[in-house]
């Protein structure tokens, strides 16, 4: 007689078989695949941005400005066809490496454009700032190291350096005849490096800075910091936040009172891309940038509406370094006619570049660091509004860099 | 620094405290009657915010929406705990762990997917707009007042349910042994589903009130959710008055930390969270393990 | 049919799988491009990680969720030891690591084993975290950006160059020997007098301690134990990538290791390195895929969790026993003269 000893499968153990034979295909796929090379295959841009989390709307704005300056200029790359590989880099330090090997070594992209985050810049310039390795663009990331002690030959940047738009900012406050200020920020590298350019500037202008106010980051409760302020009774606060941060200071700045009383001041971050959500705190509010909405040349007239029309969203100064980014790759590739391996004909085109941005005229120094107008800008019902140029043709003075 | 500019920071602290005290609250409901951890509870307060943004924008009236959202919000609780949270009873707090922490990845996206990533903004309610002068240069929006006002009252609401009520009755009792009060009589999963739509309510309701001063923007909910394990654990797991206490504590820490030692606010907080539980590691009014 | 013969028949069948699985790992850089032979470096990193991890949750029966303190602590800790110009021997770097990771670990393992239960979770958590803040907040290494480290440690004897850590296939077979050695040493820990008591601990506290032991002493020790291996993980990850920065010692993180030791079957070794492989491979997979992968991966993890609780080693067992039993059922069917 024999029994049935063995126990029939069950629905557990079923779906678990499933999901490891799902495992055991997805290992299978790690076989990589001979990558098609011929004159006209595809260009590839590797794009390293965040999607998820708080910088999502930067990583979005940066992408749809690159893919609109390349729409315009018909979809191709030196007469090829651009095919985009997009990573979110989810603002994750840690993942950085892989995701920039990724990008290089799977991937094989013949571009690298990004990031936002400057922790996450530093890790890609440490792999890729070598020869042999992609051009990089970076869209965003202000760490000054990047075109400083990381600064290679195949690295530039269509965005800022921290020190670039913070640095006159000092200079407009002192200007407005206030005697002291008082400098707020996140303490992390851009806060850091942002608030002692607007001090430098500021001292060197004959201002007083009572006191530098650290905020932990990513912290956003300030009223601890907001009593602190009002208790100090400056002139004037230079302060630096962006994104969610920038839309609660300014906000609970107004609640508090102390708007009308002292004047804030900052880098354009504070009020970029989030006027709207700030709403009436916001207004009159100035501060310097590399862009304002209504700058006056044709290249930002079109830029706009073409940004509209497409993307039914107003455009900021993120969606401009995606644009410009994308002049960028046209003119490498113009350059050598599409041929994505002439790195070094292509890093020479783009260090004589020069472009006819909707910001205004820019170039690119020696360190590769965008050279570019500064403007004072005031926001007047949710706009950045164009007040005046405070600073011409900046260049970041590169610290560090072996380039320059 | 003055008595005035002491006094302010103490208002500051205490403020920030009652906020944290509405979200504690709920996680520490859930922790002591149902034992379960709920990373999740985080997201409830971004959706709580989301949906002040949405409701507000859609009907017009702060208010309104908040009422709205709060009903969603309980709908919301009781299907999550009906189809996932309820098969993680019996098992170990890993699991827990896990579960809400795939929720949170899920809820995340889902709000990327459904709002979209720009950051949003909740304008004041008109009526509570405006601000009361404090000292010479500051000054207090009304708004703030309001907050800590309902905080209040909802802590004594809690109380008064939990110490005066059948319902309160029956959440002691399942806090302290849960077996025993099945036997009793008392539908022990019809308590639980109670209890975590409850929760997940004030962790929402936090997040609606609090977005007219915040923002609205992806992931706001991830430094919320561990700071208020911060605070539920100080006060004692299961306790609501442990939850207030530590909120208070928390707030004021925060406070006086960002102001007297900046370089090492946030250590601060963790530090007095080590401190009590050296002290006391079941939390200052917990029950013990 | 005897329950002895039938686990020994299942343990020769795992050695044989994990044997072969080590050979696979062994001759892959011949096959493999560049990009994979650094992802499985990483999956074998991580797989140490997840042992060490596995050594408190599936064998000692301590849910710690602030693991990945030790794992970033010691990227920290090579950032302080490594010299701007020229380098530092690996003889020097790797046991200050070691021991760093260890001396916090008696810390945080002291405070916290005064707790149990959900106490214990949380207390390790909030002490991780205020780890993670105090290198987020300090601007001496990079704050929340982090910083990079200038070289990686040199293996040499005097003069005479040993091995190259930058050279990526000698430190993907350094981290392959790591691994091996790691299991085999957890292996014979666990085997030992000091593996009996503290899975006796997990199967029971109270009994463990009525015998005369002093259990609190050996879940410390367990917590030391795990503590340094994380933290030589972390010192094979900051070598291998070169960067280091808070979001290491992020609660995230622990989360993710947590989510391997489950996933690969906790209270089974092999499980916590499955777990890692299985992990990192599906976030490749799902981000190829779309988007929305956070999504997928979320409804994975919640799928996994109610449906595989003892991961898929424990799915394996099962298949296996399945299979024994259905072999010994032929074979008593073949004797009894049935069939």
């Amino acid at each position: 007689m024999t029994a049935k000893i063995y126990e029939p499968m069950s629905r557990r153990t079923l779906l678990g078989t499933a999901a490891a034979t799902a495992g055991l295909a997805t290992a299978a796929s790690i076989v990589p695949f001979g990558v098609a090379i011929g004159a006209q295959a595809k260009v590839r841009i590797g794009i390293l941005l965040p999607y998820s989390g708080t910088y999502a709307m930067l990583g979005n704005a940066i992408t749809d400005g690159l893919k609109l300056r390349l729409a315009e200029a018909g979809g191709k790359l030196g007469g090829r066809d651009v095919e985009f590989v997009i990573v979110d880099s989810q603002m994750s330090v840690p993942k950085a490496p892989q995701n920039t090997q990724k990008l290089i070594a799977k991937e094989k992209v013949d571009f690298l454009v990004g990031p936002v985050h400057s922790g996450i810049a530093a890790a890609m310039a440490k792999i890729v700032g070598r020869a042999g390795n992609p051009i990089m663009i970076v869209p965003n990331a202000g760490s000054n190291a990047v075109t400083g002690p990381l600064c290679a030959s195949n690295i530039f940047r269509t965005s800022f350096s921290n020190w670039q738009p913070a640095y006159p900012g000092g200079k407009v406050m002192a200007d407005d005849g206030h005697k002291t200020a008082v400098t707020i920020a996140w303490k992390y590298g851009a806060g850091i490096q942002m608030m002692a350019a607007g001090k430098s500037s500021f001292e060197k202008a004959g201002g007083k800075v009572v006191k530098d106010i650290q905020v932990p980051f990513p912290s956003v409760e300030f009223q601890a910091n907001l009593s602190e302020i009002a208790a100090l009774k400056p002139d004037a606060v230079f302060a630096f936040f962006s994104g969610g941060g920038a839309v609660k200071f300014v906000k609970d700045y107004a609640a508090a009172g102390l708007k009308e009383k002292i004047p804030l001041y900052g880098p354009g971050f504070l009020t970029e891309g989030v006027s709207m959500a700030q709403g009436a705190a916001a207004e009159g509010i100035k501060t310097t940038l590399h862009y304002a909405d209504n700058l006056d040349n044709a290249a930002n007239k079109a830029f706009r509406a073409g940004y509209k029309k497409m993307y039914g969203k107003e455009a900021n100064v993120f969606s401009v370094q995606g644009y410009d980014t994308g002049s960028l790759l046209l003119i490498a590739m113009d350059a050598v006619k599409g041929d994505s391996g002439a790195k070094k004909a292509m890093i020479a085109a783009m260090e004589k570049a020069k472009i006819a941005s909707p910001r205004g005229d820019i170039s690119f120094s020696a360190a590769h660091n965008v050279v570019q107008d500064i403007y004072l800008r005031k926001v007047v019902k949710g706009h950045q509004n164009l007040m005046g140029v405070v600073a011409k043709q900046l260049a970041d003075p590169a610290r560090g860099c072996r380039l320059a | 620094m003055d008595l005035t500019a002491f006094l302010i920071q103490v208002l500051n602290g205490v403020q920030y405290g009652f906020l944290l005290f509405l979200v504690a609250s709920g996680l520490t409901l859930i922790f002591g009657i149902m034992g379960i951890i709920n990373l999740a509870h985080g997201a409830f307060f971004m959706i709580g915010a989301y949906l002040a943004y949405s409701l507000t924008a859609l009907v017009g009236n702060f208010f309104i929406a908040v009422v709205v959202g709060l009903f969603a919000m309980v709908a919301i609780g009781y299907l999550i705990e009906r189809f996932a949270i309820s098969f993680l009873y019996r098992r170990d707090h890993l699991y827990q762990v896990l579960l809400t922490y795939g929720l949170i990845l899920v809820f995340n996206e889902l709000q990327k997917i459904i709002w979209g990533t720009d950051f949003h903004s909740v304008p004041v309610p008109a009526l509570l707009a405006g601000s009361v002068p404090l000292g010479s240069t500051q000054s207090y929006p009304i708004y703030r007042f309001f907050i800590s006002l309902v905080c209040l009252a909802i802590a004594a609401g809690m109380y008064l349910v939990i110490a005066r009520t059948r319902l309160g009755m029956m959440i002691r009792a399942g806090a302290w042994d849960r077996e025993v009060v099945q036997t009793l009589g008392i539908n022990i999963g019809r308590l639980f589903a109670i209890v975590f739509s409850l929760g997940a309510a004030l962790a929402a309701f936090a997040g609606m009130i609090g977005a007219p001063v915040s923002s609205v923007y992806p992931g706001m909910g991830d430094q919320v959710l561990i700071i208020s394990f911060v605070v539920v654990v100080i006060g004692g797991i299961g306790s609501v008055k442990g939850a207030f206490i530590g909120a208070m504590l928390i707030g004021l820490g925060d406070t006086f930390g960002k102001v007297l030692v900046p370089n090492l606010a946030s250590f601060v907080v963790y530090a007095l969270m080590a401190a009590v539980l050296l002290w006391r590691p079941q939390g200052l009014f917990g029950r013990g393990t | 049919m005897s329950a002895g013969s039938g686990t020994l028949r299942q343990s020769r069948a795992i050695a044989g799988l994990l044997g072969l699985a080590v050979l696979g790992f062994a001759i892959f850089p011949w096959l493999g491009g560049e990009y994979y032979i650094d992802l499985l470096i990483k999956v074998m990193i991580l797989g140490i990680f997840a042992m060490s991890l596995d050594l408190l949750i599936g064998y000692t029966g301590l849910i710690s969720f602030g693991h990945a303190a030790f794992f970033g602590l010691t990227g920290y800790v090579l950032v302080m030891v490594t010299p701007e110009a020229g380098s530092i021997s690996v003889w020097l770097a790797l046991p200050a690591c070691l021991i760093a990771a260890a001396l916090v670990a008696v810390v945080i393992g002291w405070m916290s084993i005064r707790t149990s239960g959900i106490y214990f979770i949380m207390l390790t958590l909030a002490l991780a975290q205020m780890l993670y803040y105090f290198f987020n907040d300090s601007t001496r290494y990079g704050g929340s950006d982090g910083t990079f480290i200038a070289s990686r440690p040199s293996v040499s004897i005097g003069s005479l160059r040993l091995l190259d850590l930058s050279d990526r296939i000698t430190l993907y077979y350094v981290v392959l020997a790591s691994l091996v050695g790691t299991f085999v040493l957890l292996l014979v820990l666990l085997r030992a007098p000091f593996g009996q008591v503290i899975q006796a601990i997990r199967a029971n506290e109270a009994r463990t301690r009525a015998l005369g032991f002093a259990v609190q002493n050996y879940k410390l020790a367990s917590f030391v134990i795990a503590g340094a291996l994380a933290g030589f993980a972390g010192f094979l990850e900051a070598t291998h990538t070169g960067i280091i920065s808070p979001a290491h010692l992020s609660w995230h993180e622990s989360g993710m290791v947590m989510i391997m030791v489950i996933l690969g079957g906790m209270g089974t070794l092999y499980g916590a390195v499955l777990g890692a492989f299985i992990l990192v491979f599906l976030q490749e997979f799902l981000q190829d895929m779309t988007e929305h992968w956070q999504l997928a991966m979320g409804l994975v993890i919640i799928v996994v969790v109610l449906v595989l609780p003892k991961g898929v080693a424990g799915m394996i067992k099962r298949l296996e026993s399945t299979l024994g039993n259905r072999h010994k059922a032929r074979v008593s069917a073949v004797e009894a003269g049935d069939g």
